[in-house]
């Protein structure tokens, strides 16, 4: 643990014992996190997510002003509470910089929510939009979303997703905003610097996509959630980077030799079913992908 | 801007109440025929005629979302919509009204599709009875106007606290030009305080929750919802008395009648059927016929007691319905019919579905359906209550 986030670790708790995730969930952690970095001047929207259940089921374990609205809808709303916050502004009513948030599954962002999450992107709507993906629908019981990567066992897939994962931060980042960062809950300094960065860089869209490995969805014993998400980020299967204004993109963590994938993949039961040559065809697309980013 | 009398289509008027009510954020995606509302409300914002931030939207759904999360900060919201683009909204629909978010949305009329039609009737916000919205039903320039600050005052009024849907047929209402009375912005303040909500608010000097989950309570949520509703009939009526009182004008609050004292048969509609069926009672009365007309302005809440009450001694009552639950009849007929049904002595209850798409009927037309049908009546030989008038090669 680094000296410098002590005042974070050890900071002012808003998010509170007995939120009902699974055990092992890495959902609280980056709870933990994100409103630990914001603060109490922070308003939070969500929509249907595991990791929404926390705020939305009484009592609650935020203790921040939050909105749960309908499951497309987490960015159009999160742009009438910003409108309404700037109209505050205007008028002397509201004096302090507010974080506005939202934090949404991958579903809510990437598939039902993309309509919405585009807009309010290409408005550059003044909010910090937190993705946080388990790469399935696991809320209603392990089903493949867009974010599911090639190969996953889920429900909906029982022989094994055929497509790839959507990419994301690439798509966020074709949008020409602010702040794109990717994450893990296993790396909490790293992603404290980005959720840092994002409530600092001034006005505009920030998008912060963090890995969010899940127990129950991805079939791995529930103490080894960090371990499954650094396993992520050592075999070079999710990438620690960020993007600012669309342009520049940089490495903000770099594993000093990257681990075949296979140490990845057969940690966890949802990879089960591949078979050999599919283990190399997703370790050449891994080499090819981080090639791009020179590791 | 000046007060005064000017020139204005139904559209205009919109947003000219959007603007007197001092609305400040205006989330809202275009579709035809509400669009010129839109464009009006962004010409005042440039003409720093009004004071509000318009957030160019990307879906109605999304619309529909922001105003609810405007709304939900404590900012007074308003949006606008027409036809699919109301479908489309319908699941936020429901969170505005259940958020108990005094809400104002001008739905202006137009058949829902296919076949693609831009002409209008009710079936887009009939179709969202059950949402938890009051919903208003207006017929010219001049009352969308004064019905948008009437609808701010309804729904904050703490005894309410829902949304309000204010419905006027497009292409029609919407664009014709008519003679407005636009009031003076120091009266329309008096009228009209400022939102200061205590219910549901985003602030975090006092962090909550708005909506959390409770199956537990559920029912007694929507017995509140339901409470609210029935207090709405109350408000609206004295709303509109209050208003008469400053601005000189009034509409009836839930119901407006017309020869309806001692007619034996009575029409009712809403919109801009209004007009026709007030010509045709016109006519009716000149050949002797006791004939009267109820507008009826709130379809939510339905004033089922009013209308008991006001049509308790008419012998025929005939619902002119502009849309149709397919498999069933006209939508508002049986509510109607429902609401006449605990009468000791009760009057028969027909249906006309009549002027889809804004399918065109005349007043000789019209009248000589009514004087059929009241012989029919009179006679016994009604076979089927739910008629559709004028289908070509029926």
């Amino acid at each position: 643990m680094e000296e410098k986030n002590r005042d974070i670790y050890y900071g002012e708790e808003f998010f509170k014992q007995g939120h009902l995730l699974c055990p092992g969930c890495s959902g609280g952690v980056i709870w933990r996190l994100i409103t630990k970095v914001l603060g109490e001047s922070s308003i939070g929207v969500t929509s249907a997510s595991c990791l929404s259940l926390p705020a939305i089921m009484f009592p609650s374990s935020l203790k921040l002003p939050s909105l749960y609205v309908s499951f497309a809808s987490a960015s159009a709303a999160v742009s009438g509470v910003s409108a309404a916050l700037h109209t505050m502004e205007k008028d002397g009513t509201l004096k302090e910089r507010i974080n506005l948030f939202v934090l949404a599954g991958d579903g809510g962002t990437a598939d039902i929510g993309f309509a919405s999450l585009s807009g309010a992107a290409e408005r550059n709507e003044d909010v910090i939009y937190f993705c946080l993906d388990n790469e399935a629908y696991m809320n209603t019981g392990i089903q493949r979303s867009s974010q599911t990567p090639a190969g996953t066992w889920t429900t909906s897939t029982p022989l094994g997703k055929a497509e790839l994962k959507k990419d994301m931060p690439l798509i966020m980042a074709a949008h020409g905003i602010p702040y794109v960062a990717t994450a893990s809950a296993s790396y909490p300094d790293d992603l404290i610097a980005k959720i840092k960065k994002a409530r600092d860089i001034g006005k505009g869209f920030k998008y912060i996509h963090i890995q969010a490995p899940c127990p129950t969805g991805w079939r791995f014993p529930e103490n080894k959630t960090v371990e499954v998400g650094r396993l992520a980020v050592e075999t070079g299967m999710w990438k620690l980077f960020e993007t600012e204004n669309g342009t520049k993109t940089k490495l903000t963590y770099k594993p000093e030799s990257r681990r075949p994938v296979t140490d990845y993949l057969e940690a966890q039961g949802r990879f089960s079913r591949l078979e050999k040559k599919d283990i190399e065809i997703i370790q050449k697309d891994v080499d090819k992908e981080c090639r791009k980013f020179r590791f | 801007m000046d007060a005064g009398k000017k020139m204005l289509t139904g559209n205009d008027a919109a947003a000219h109440g959007a603007r007197l009510a001092n609305v400040r954020v205006v989330p809202v995606y275009p579709i035809t025929p509400q669009t010129t509302i839109i464009e009006k409300i962004i010409e005042f914002i440039t003409e720093k005629e009004m004071d509000a931030e318009y957030i160019p939207i990307e879906s109605e759904h999304s619309a529909m979302a922001a105003a609810i999360g405007a709304e939900a900060t404590g900012i007074r919201t308003f949006t606008a919509s027409s036809s699919q683009g109301i479908a489309y909204m319908h699941e936020n629909l429901f969170v505005a009204s259940g958020l108990r978010l005094p809400l104002v949305m001008v739905a202006v009329n137009r058949t829902m599709n296919p076949p693609i039609a831009g002409a209008p009737d009710h079936s887009d916000t009939l179709a969202q009875r059950d949402t938890g919205w009051l919903q208003i039903y207006v017929e010219n320039a001049q009352e969308i106007l004064d019905m948008v600050i009437q609808a701010y005052r309804i729904a904050e009024d703490k005894d309410v606290l829902l949304p309000v849907m204010i419905c006027y047929e497009g292409m029609v209402i919407s664009h014709f030009l008519e003679p407005v009375d636009i009031p003076a912005q120091k009266l329309i303040d008096g009228f009209l305080p400022c939102y200061n909500p205590d219910h549901v608010v985003l602030d975090t000097k006092r962090p909550m929750h708005v909506s959390v989950i409770s199956d537990e309570f559920l029912t007694e949520y929507r017995y509140q919802q339901e409470e609210a509703m029935e207090n709405s009939k109350r408000v609206i009526e004295e709303v509109d008395k209050e208003f008469k009182k400053v601005f000189g004008r009034e509409y009836g609050g839930l119901l407006s009648g017309y020869m309806t004292e001692d007619a034996e048969v009575v029409l009712v509609g809403m919109g801009n059927t209004c007009n026709v069926a007030r010509m045709t009672i016109y006519e009716l009365r000149k050949q002797g016929i006791k004939a009267g007309f109820m507008k009826l302005r709130a379809f939510r809440p339905f004033p089922k007691e009013a209308l008991e009450e006001s049509l308790r001694s008419a012998e025929l009552v005939i619902m002119l319905d502009r849309a149709v639950s397919s498999g069933y009849g006209g939508v508002v007929y049986p509510e109607l019919a429902a609401s006449l049904s605990n009468l000791t002595t009760k009057p028969y209850v027909l249906d006309y579905i009549i002027g889809l798409a804004n399918k065109k009927i005349t007043v000789p037309q019209l009248s000589s359906l009514v004087t059929s049908s009241l012989a029919d009546y009179k006679n016994g030989t009604i076979i089927n209550p739910i008629q559709w008038i004028g289908v070509e090669g029926l």
